[in-house]
């Protein structure tokens, strides 16, 4: 069985942001970049079901970026990933053409299996697992908390607004990780250091015969600070009236 | 902006509240607003929906539990059928799955959690948050149709009209619809309090509290007494002390009320992401330098297990 993880570099979260001069994008020079979180999901839920109920499992990353992205796809390999793919592309690309892009990668790859993070923290835009679906015309179960196989598929277990639901899907299948689906593995060095040797192949949207065709066009943007200033109050009773000042308790 | 398609979520039995901020959200763009509804016996729930639009159904069998591929199959005839040029549901779990499934077999011009938009030399330019609220950006949708789901906290409900709007059923071939997902079960864990989206008020906690007890104690304690909603920090939720449908942020709900009262939650960028936007924030936290407080109109530096009974106790006697 193979599994394939999508996997995106992002901003590091834990960094303040700035935008480039003419404020379409954020500023990449002074930026450190991370695996998503979500991603990383993915991959250790692909390393669990291959220490599991699939030892045979090939597990292969595949991220879409510019030629260091390299770096992120090595988180992924040291992790446990079998090998990688990078597919090489400068600025940014939306939802729709990332999924069109990867769509072309399984055509060649054939896996039984997509797994992947709900949403990248970057753009978070939740929608690349459900396109990807689509366009193969595959199963989808996603913000996916728990997985077991069966004699035919998956069962699942979904986290909705209202509540934990269960899906069975057939594979071959797309599945979007949730943040409790498991909590992924530490690289250790001597992984670190395996993960050198193996092997990254390297391709491009046009060797996979795909142009792309945005569907989003980012017009600006705008860093949001926080507006307000806090009045520090001393007791409860404080507190309650300056909220009846305000007008939002009675 | 002519012909708009308004997907309305339900429990099977009503409307889900929220769904009015994407009719909302339709209203402001087109006087072509059609509302579609796909489930099973809709009778009930067609007639409230028809108070706002005029409702096309897809009402059958098949479609009896919210499976992403079928519904998103049947979305799509819909508007393929209709020559909708515009989709627009309200950003939830539901829509997210299956209005995203349809967005990729329409074309993918889509973008998600909609807080506002402009037309501009006719151009329809939609803002919405990224990385994880700490930017806004602006953008256009290149493409038709173009699909759109709105935060709900940032559009209301239209008022209801006085006669209602015509309901229309669909016919719907069950032979041709995928059949590769099987709903199982659903535990929905419905409590007495709102959901935290469509509460006025939110009382929230976070890792402050040390078991599921403290929290409805406290936490709870409060919001009842401010009839309020509760929601929590990741910190709880990944701990098993409150269920996921309470999580405020990034990857949880993003909320907007009147009063957001953050308990002993630090004020995480990711939490931040899901309640910067309500009207007055206020914080209890013993860490005078919390972030929180960046974030909040009022502060108390304090033990939420000291404060927040002082709280309920003069909230009682008052
Ligand atoms: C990919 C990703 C997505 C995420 N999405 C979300 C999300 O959607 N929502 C979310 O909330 N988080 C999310 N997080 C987690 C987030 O980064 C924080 O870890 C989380 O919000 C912290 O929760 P907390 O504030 O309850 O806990 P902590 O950060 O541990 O803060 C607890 C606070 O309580 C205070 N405190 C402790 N005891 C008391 C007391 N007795 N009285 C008063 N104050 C007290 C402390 O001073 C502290 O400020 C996400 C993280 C990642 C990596």
């Amino acid at each position: 069985m193979k599994i394939l993880v999508p996997c995106k570099r992002v901003p590091d979260p834990d960094q303040k942001l700035r935008l480039n001069a003419d404020a379409t994008d954020i500023d990449g020079s002074a930026v450190t970049y991370i695996l998503n979180p979500f991603d990383a999901i993915a991959v250790e839920e692909a390393l669990r079901i291959r220490e599991t109920a699939h030892p045979e499992a090939e597990i292969i990353a595949v991220s879409i970026a510019p030629a260091e992205g390299e770096t992120d796809l090595r988180t992924a390999l040291a992790m446990g990933a079998d090998r990688a793919l990078l597919i090489e592309h400068e600025g940014q690309i939306d939802p729709w053409n990332v999924a069109r892009i990867l769509a072309a990668v399984i055509h060649q790859e054939k896996p039984a299996l997509i797994l992947m993070g709900k949403q990248a923290v970057d753009d978070d835009a939740n929608q690349v697992g459900q396109f990807l679906a689509a366009q193969l015309g595959w199963p989808q179960a996603t913000f996916v908390s728990k997985i077991e196989f069966t004699t035919d598929g998956l069962r699942i277990h979904r986290e909705t607004d209202i509540g934990i639901e269960i899906i069975h899907v057939t594979l071959p299948a797309v599945v979007t990780a949730d943040l409790r689906l498991n909590e992924p593995r530490y690289a250790s060095l001597p992984s670190i250091l395996k993960a050198k040797k193996k092997p990254t192949e390297h391709s491009t949207p046009a060797k996979l015969g795909i142009k792309p065709e945005p569907r989003i066009r980012l017009l600006g943007m705008e860093l949001i600070d926080s507006q307000r200033t806090c009045e520090k109050v001393t007791t409860a009773t404080d507190l309650l009236d300056r909220l009846r000042e305000s007008e939002v308790i009675e | 902006m002519n012909k708009v398609l308004v997907l309305l979520e339900h429990d099977g039995t009503t409307l889900r509240p929220s769904s009015g901020s994407a009719i909302g959200f339709a209203r402001e763009l087109s006087d072509e607003v059609t509302a579609l509804l796909l489930g099973e016996d809709l009778g009930a729930i067609a007639a409230e929906a028809a108070k706002y639009a005029p409702v096309l159904t897809a009402d059958h069998e098949s479609l009896s539990q919210n499976v992403a591929d079928r519904w998103a199959h049947v979305i799509t005839e819909v508007a393929r059928s209709q020559n909708a040029e515009l989709i627009v549901a309200t950003s939830t779990t539901w829509a997210k799955d299956i209005v995203g499934r349809s967005a990729g077999l329409l074309g993918g011009a889509m973008a998600s959690d909609v807080t506002d938009h402009e037309i501009t030399d006719g151009q329809l330019r939609l803002r919405r948050p990224m990385f994880a609220g700490a930017v806004n950006a602006t953008l256009i949708l290149e493409g038709s149709p173009k699909i759109i789901t709105v935060c709900p906290s940032a559009y209301n409900a239209p008022k209801p009209a006085d006669i209602p709007f015509l309901i229309e059923t669909l016919s719907v071939d069950a032979s041709t619809l995928p059949s590769a997902t099987r709903f199982e079960s659903l535990d929905c864990k419905k409590g007495a309090r709102p959901d935290v989206t469509e509460a006025h008020i939110v009382v929230s906690g976070g890792r402050a509290f040390k078991n599921a007890e403290d929290f409805e104690k406290y936490v709870g304690g409060l919001a009842d007494q401010l009839g309020a909603a509760t929601g929590s920090s990741r910190a709880l939720v990944d701990a098993g002390i409150t269920p996921n449908s309470l999580q405020v942020g990034q990857t949880g709900k993003i909320v907007a009320p009147e009063l957001y009262l953050a308990l002993g939650i630090s004020g995480a960028v990711q939490h931040l992401a899901g309640m910067k936007n309500s009207r007055v924030i206020a914080a209890i936290n013993q860490d005078p330098d919390a972030p929180i407080f960046e974030f909040a109109d009022y502060g108390l530096v304090g033990d939420v297990y000291k404060e927040v009974p002082r709280l309920i106790e003069e909230l009682n006697g008052s």
